[in-house]
């Protein structure tokens, strides 16, 4: 019944889900980048948010920046941050999958502990690198 | 390339997700164009970040930069369309409820691309 595909006709045993399998690295990598995946949803408003805060000029931008620049807002700008790194190391991990590269198990869950570990190293590193003063570059 | 579909599947419909393969493809393809302006987003942002409202409008008022940061959103929406329709594939399975998000989440993207790309015009114009 491929054209009904929401009628069921038996109730069908379910898959064993996240409470039956052991964590594993390469499982933990993929729930990590769906939830940085819906993260960077709420970041991509931000930015939107950002860019018309900016468009209204002077008091629009204040009213942005009153905001973005307590420790709550720095905390989720380090969370979006951290998102964007792993989502994207991730995504080009999976982009490596698709072309048929790293399936391997052994390879798999090493690159899986690599995205999770530069991921932080490029976040913390790019806090670190504004926070003493080396943004700012473009102005 | 034309085509890797067979005139048969083309006329049998487009499988259970009444798709075919366009979604994921499209996912493949915005994902390959987000890595370069992912980057070029994050060396933007860190050179902006500390300055303040002056320098943000002229580096956005370039046309280089606006047409960059358009594609930027353009394309990251898109991509965010597509993550959360397979969100939703996944946990919502009443056909009413599915359409309803695939409604929220286009009219999301196509509204917030929309202000993006008018925030990007007002600040062009205002300078």
């Amino acid at each position: 019944m491929a054209d009904m595909p929401q009628k069921r006709a038996h109730e069908r045993p379910l898959s064993p889900h996240l409470t039956i399998y052991r964590w594993q690295v390469t499982m933990l990598a993929s729930i990590t980048h769906r939830a940085t995946g819906l993260a960077l949803m709420v970041g991509a408003l931000a930015l939107a948010w950002w860019l018309v805060s900016v468009s209204n000029g002077p008091e629009g931008y204040e009213s942005f920046m009153a905001l973005a620049n307590t420790p709550i807002g720095w905390l989720i700008l380090f969370g979006f941050t951290w998102s964007l790194s792993f989502h994207m190391l991730n995504g080009i991990r999976h982009l490596a999958w698709d072309l048929g590269y790293g399936f391997n198990k052994v390879t798999a869950t090493q690159t899986g502990t690599l995205v999770y570990v530069l991921s932080v190293v490029i976040a913390v590193g790019l806090f670190a690198f504004v926070w003493t003063g080396h943004g700012g570059y473009l102005q | 390339m034309s085509s890797l579909q067979t005139p048969l599947h083309k006329v049998q419909g487009l499988g259970a997700s009444h798709s075919g393969t366009g979604h994921f493809w499209r996912q493949r393809i915005t994902a390959v164009a987000l890595v370069p302006l992912g980057l070029w987003f994050a060396f933007a942002i860190v050179g902006l970040a500390g300055t303040n409202e002056v320098a943000i409008l002229s580096f956005l008022s370039h046309p280089w930069n606006a047409l960059l940061m358009a594609t930027f959103t353009t394309i990251l929406l898109y991509h965010m369309a597509l993550g959360l329709q397979v969100v939703v594939d996944d946990y919502v399975h009443r056909a009413g409820m599915k359409i309803f998000f695939f409604l929220m989440i286009r009219f999301l993207m196509i509204a917030t691309t929309i202000t993006c790309i008018l925030a990007l015009i007002r600040i062009a114009a205002s300078t």
